[in-house]
């Protein structure tokens, strides 16, 4: 039972330590009810009561736009080299769901041909999570995928018990870090409250599409053809937010940019998405998802089916940025509610 | 306690291929021969490389010479893309950046001791060739092989001196058609599908390999169909635009329920595993 406590009091001193001895990136208020994560120095600029930040904490693990190589044509014969050097960071109050995502992309990149970029970077931060102890609005959709509750992917974890955190310590780099802050070990009274609190979140929060995840896959086997596609199709404007946002969305562009001595240059991997039109096409001129219709499906087979057949989890979080930021008003709640009700 | 990742080994790190000999074969078709200089590239037939022009980018080309021509491999590239266009400007002695192989290769394996019946249409040829080649260079290994070939008009043929061997050969069974003819042509015309039904086919021990532009693999599969050719003796080589390789950056995912990647779950299919895709 490694458990610590952090009085509220104490975060300030808590995010100055921890910012002497790495890089801090923490939620900060953007205004209108937006957050980003951002480097912080001291607990002020900390929002510990927000909704999911616009960008999820993937843009620490695979930045938008992130040079794999560099290279010298100098000479005749080219030359390349991968050159890297993550520095230590630790990302504090991730939210259950995007460390959930975190997981998501971690498989996806560990899988042979492995990602030594993302590799790399994941081993230099330091995850700490922070528990929701209510719904951050109504967009969510955690408890569906069940991320309403901690699944690991932390070093340590938050949770608001009152006037206090309680720590759980996940990793034993986590326990160094408790330990060089001198936290007090959780007491008996203080696991009580965090009991307390998970017992409160069983009522607070309830599947929000009233169909059972276990049933998901098989829906969606089943609806390749729905109507639910062209409707969705049809509203959409294959802008690339939906995409951008999400916590597991990982696909990518190569390009090269080359310098203005035309001698050196880099190779560089950005976000891509799925939704825009050549997405899918190919040189001689197929495209193979050329319908706003069949690209939205793609997303959500890409979140609900084919990755619960590869690595047995659903690949949707259940943050909501995607309904959030949409512009079409595509609700991804809706989206699955309607979808259940044509193949129920 | 925590791994060492040693980036310097990062999968994007590229070989460096020199261009021995490069021949333009049509007005946009151009043919390299590739050594790289830290060895061989080790393929076997279907596979694909990703070229790298630095400062230009990358593109995924299918290698269209068999694993039996050791020392060095070949390319035919058509000016499609930005990539493609620029190579047609390059020759011997040009270095390029090459990542691969990658890709499941045709089940060189399972067609061993049966008959063989290849169907390439236009550019098909290429990676089809890396095939034809190996069987060529093994024929004792197969049974009866047919090569069905289609153009759009003569002068697109690539390969042609290649194609001279074939029809000379004993061994195997050559016929081409072309979609629109020219003044000194003597040969078929009409669409590859025409050619299907005069070829001799024994079900039980035939592979059908077919290659060619998304539009064909419909026609010609229903005409194998037809000759009672089992769904797992039809295999197909799939294009999509595979930008990594790897199985992750998206592009080349089919829309099918096993969620293949076309990069590392194909290019080479049967009929069987991708029938329920949406486009082949």
């Amino acid at each position: 039972m490694n458990y610590h406590i952090l009085m509220k009091g104490e975060l300030d001193g808590f995010v100055k330590k921890l910012a002497k001895k790495m890089k801090v990136c923490a939620p900060v208020a953007k205004g209108h009810n937006n957050y980003a994560f951002e480097e912080v120095t001291s607990a002020a600029e900390i929002s510990m009561d927000y909704i999911p930040t616009i960008l999820p904490p993937k843009k620490y693990f695979m930045p938008p736009r992130e040079k794999m190589l560099d290279f010298d044509i100098s000479e005749g014969k080219p030359k390349d080299a991968a050159n890297l050097k993550a520095e230590p960071l630790a990302v504090f109050a991730v939210h259950t769901c995007d460390l959930a995502g975190i997981q998501c992309l971690n498989m996806v990149f560990s899988e042979k041909p492995r990602d030594y970029n993302y590799l790399l970077r994941k081993e230099s931060v330091f995850v700490i999570g922070l528990e929701c102890n209510k719904y951050c609005d109504s967009n969510a959709s955690c408890a569906l995928v069940g991320n309403h509750y901690p699944n690991g992917g932390y070093d340590i974890f938050f949770t608001d018990i009152g006037d206090k955190w309680v720590i759980h310590v996940g990793t034993q780099k986590g326990e160094e870090l408790v330990e060089s802050m001198g936290l007090a070990k959780a007491s008996s009274a203080d696991m009580v409250a965090l009991d307390k609190v998970r017992e409160g979140k069983k009522h607070a929060f309830q599947n929000e599409i009233g169909v059972d995840p276990k049933k998901l896959p098989e829906i969606f086997a089943k609806g390749t053809e729905s109507k639910v596609w062209q409707d969705v199709g049809n509203r959409c404007v294959s802008c690339g937010n939906c995409t951008n946002v999400c916590p597991t969305c990982y696909c990518f562009d190569m390009a090269d940019t080359i310098n203005l001595d035309l001698k050196t240059g880099s190779r560089n991997r950005t976000w891509d998405s799925c939704q825009f039109e050549t997405f899918a096409a190919v040189a001689g001129g197929e495209n193979f998802r050329e319908e706003r219709a069949n690209r939205q499906r793609h997303r959500f087979y890409r979140k609900f089916k084919y990755p619960i057949d590869k690595f047995y989890r659903s690949f949707c979080t259940g943050c909501g940025r995607c309904t959030r930021t949409c512009m079409a008003k595509i609700n991804l709640k809706d989206t699955l509610k309607a979808l259940a009700a044509e193949h129920k | 306690m925590t791994e060492n990742i040693h980036i310097e080994n990062s999968n994007w790190r590229l070989r460096k291929g020199q261009i021995i000999a490069a021949k333009q074969m049509t007005a946009t078709e151009k043919w390299f021969d590739i050594k790289l200089e830290d060895g061989e590239l080790d393929h076997e037939p279907g596979q694909f490389v990703q070229v790298e022009l630095f400062g230009v980018g990358e593109a995924p080309i299918s290698i269209c010479s068999s694993p039996t021509k050791r020392g060095s491999f070949e390319l035919t590239v058509r000016a499609a893309g930005r990539l493609t266009k620029h190579m047609q400007a390059m020759g011997k002695g040009d270095w390029l950046g090459i990542r691969g192989p990658f890709g499941k290769p045709f089940p060189v394996k399972l067609m061993t001791g049966n008959d063989l019946l290849f169907v390439a249409g236009g550019l098909g040829i290429a990676p089809l060739r890396s095939l034809i080649n190996y069987v060529m260079d093994n024929r004792r290994e197969f049974g009866k092989v047919d090569i069905l070939l289609g153009c759009k008009t003569p002068t697109d043929m690539l390969f042609g001196d290649e194609i001279k061997e074939w029809q000379k050969r004993l061994d195997v069974n050559f016929s081409c058609t072309v979609d629109r003819t020219a003044p000194d042509w003597k040969g078929n015309v009409g669409l590859i599908t025409s050619l299907i039904p005069g070829v001799t086919i024994n079900p039980e021990k035939t592979f059908g390999v077919v290659v060619g532009p998304p539009i064909m693999y419909k026609f010609v599969i229903a005409e194998l169909l037809k000759k009672n050719l089992p769904e797992r003796q039809i295999i197909l080589s799939l294009e999509r635009h595979m930008k990594c390789g790897m199985g992750k950056c998206g592009h080349c995912q089919i829309d099918h329920p096993k969620n293949y990647y076309c990069c590392k779950d194909g290019p080479t299919f049967t009929y069987e595993e991708v029938k329920e895709s949406k486009k082949l």
